[in-house]
């Protein structure tokens, strides 16, 4: 079977954000970014799942603009057999990215999507619920296990009180957390590999998929910042602060 | 104009975050119906109906229902929704499972995670691990959204007096079976509702010391929660998480014990309301945001402190 897997071009998980000047968004220009963190994840997992032998090919595909080339890049790096860049300039909702997903689904019918469960921009966690909708295929969130069993699968589930197991039939859409698995660098002589192996690119207009939205950002702002409190000198100190002062213990 | 709230329930009694999404729902202005689905949760829905705002219940009892398969929950909620013009889930494990899927299904753009309602159509949400607050507007004709259950006080559980109406179920997925659960065995609270979390990072240096965490949480009466390294390293299970990947708290006081505050950290704390610091390493992020900071070793200073908390 096919594994479809998802990546998108970040800011780098280290770079702190900065909201740009005219308070649309974040400031994007000059700064380091890479493949998100769960997108990382979620292309060990494919690539574990085919070298156990459960699957033939990884389809590495991101949604954005024309730099994502080099974020499917480190994909294939890491052992993707192939890539596509839907490119957009526009910022798009999940819904959108959902339903360019499942027209990719459409066409290359892949026995698993394996997504982050949510990037770390937007933080929106939805595209992978929102294309299991659309599709009709399985879900399976915020997976910490996933053991393939011919046309099915059991994951282990990260939940709010511990863990959960499902068991779900194939094709399916899989979103990762953060234990599934410890993603490998990818090595040199791989990188150079990578630049060999295919990677089509599409213009999102091409795709005929309606990725308008009803949702607008109307303003980015900074949180509001913390003030530093005190630096106490002792525990005894602490305990004392806490009880007379905060009276919070 | 009405907002359906989805109830979290457990055990036969309501989560606790669903009366901090009914809050929101107050905060958004329209009339406000609970939708309880369970097999045999009656009285969960008798107690929706008894919440300080809502005007109806309606009550969903079917097998399907029984633990929350997000596509068989999904279905029902696609089923009733013509009638609302919100639809609110808590952004917890089980809200952010089935909410996009309700939105893909109505064909509009969910909205996660929103800390304020600005106007009916209008909320503000964070962005970037909370390094950003963006101000979203939806024309969609049903907005769907997750609610961030920390920054908004929760509903009274009593002054209501809503009936209960029964919904048809709306079918079973074939494609998906529960196998089971391991939930965390603790006596300490919830950690989303602990009036006091004890948290620690990669300072601890391995799971068995946390032991000396949940001395003091015992005597504190507080839930244990860790950072995102100590996860990563293995210390403690992934469902003590708290942070931009894990669980969002703002208790009353927040102790972190060897946690330098990364930002990924600080967006699942920072609005909590007394925070303290506990960390050899002066120069760690975490003193910007601390009310109390301790330089010091934790092995000497967590010892010390728990002998304190006796006096």
């Amino acid at each position: 079977m096919k594994i479809l897997v998802g990546v998108k071009r970040v800011l780098d998980y280290n770079v702190k954000a900065r909201v740009n000047a005219d308070k649309t968004g974040i400031e994007l220009a000059n700064v380091k970014m890479s493949m998100n963190p769960f997108d990382e994840i979620a292309v060990e997992e494919a690539l574990r799942i085919k070298e156990a032998g459960n699957a033939d090919e990884v389809i590495a595909i991101s949604i954005g603009p024309s730099q994502s080339q080099e974020t499917i890049r480190t994909a294939l790096a890491m052992g993707a057999d192939r890539g596509i860049l839907i490119e957009t300039d526009e910022l798009l909702q999940p819904l959108a990215v959902a339903k360019l997903f499942q027209q990719l689904v459409e066409k290359e019918k892949p026995g698993l999507v394996i997504l982050g469960k949510q990037a770390i921009d937007g933080d929106n966690n939805q595209t992978g619920q929102m294309l299991s909708a659309l599709t009709g295929m399985a879900q399976a969130t915020f997976a910490s296990k996933v053991e393939i069993d011919g046309q099915s699968a059991k994951v282990t589930r990260e939940v709010d009180a511990g863990l959960e197991s499902i068991k779900i039939t194939l094709p399916a859409i899989l979103t990762t957390d953060l234990r599934l698995n410890e993603p490998r660098y990818a090595k040199l002589p791989n990188i150079m590999k990578a630049k060999k192996k295919p990677l089509e690119t599409v213009p999102v207009a091409d795709t005929g998929v309606d990725i308008s939205s009803k949702l607008s950002v109307i303003e980015v702002n900074e949180p509001e910042q913390r003030k530093a409190g005190v630096i106490v000198s002792s525990v005894a100190e602490l305990v004392e602060k806490l009880r007379n002062e905060a009276k919070v213990i | 104009m009405t907002t359906l709230v989805v109830a979290e329930h457990e055990s036969g009694a309501l989560r606790q975050a669903t009366f901090n999404v009914v809050a929101a729902a107050k905060a958004i202005g329209n009339d406000i119906t609970v939708l309880v689905a369970g097999q045999g949760a009656g009285e969960v829905a008798a107690a929706a109906g008894n919440i300080d705002g809502v005007s109806k219940v309606l009550h969903a009892d079917d097998e399907a229902y029984a633990q929350e398969i997000a596509e068989n929950l999904s279905a029902l909620i696609v089923s009733i929704a013509g009638n609302f013009s919100h639809i609110l889930f808590a952004a917890t494990a089980a809200g952010k499972n089935v909410m996009p899927r309700v939105a893909a299904l109505l064909n509009v753009d969910g909205i996660s995670d929103i800390t304020s309602v600005v106007s009916v159509d209008t909320f503000i949400r964070p962005i970037y691990a909370g390094n950003a607050m963006a101000t979203v507007k939806s024309q969609d004709t049903t907005k769907v959204i997750t609610v961030r259950t920390t920054s908004f006080d929760p509903a009274n559980e009593s002054g209501g007096s809503a009936a209960v109406e029964t919904v048809a179920g709306a079918g079973a997925s074939d494609l998906v079976a529960f196998i089971g659960e391991e939930l965390s065995q603790s006596d300490r609270p919830e950690l989303t509702s602990a009036d006091i979390v004890v948290s620690g990072g990669r300072g601890m240096q391995n799971g068995d010391n946390f032991a000396m965490l949940d001395e003091i949480a015992a005597k504190l009466n507080a839930a244990v929660g860790a950072s995102r390294a100590a996860v990563d390293s293995g210390f403690v299970p992934n469902e003590y998480q708290v942070g931009q990947t894990g669980k969002v708290v703002a208790p009353n006081l927040y102790i972190a014990v060897g946690i330098s505050g990364a930002i990924q950290h600080l967006a699942g704390m920072k609005d909590s309301k007394v925070i303290v610091a506990i960390n050899k390493d002066e120069e760690a992020p975490i003193f910007q945001v601390a009310d109390y900071g301790l330089v010091a070793d934790l092995f000497e200073a967590l010892p010390e402190l728990s002998k304190a908390l006796d006096g």
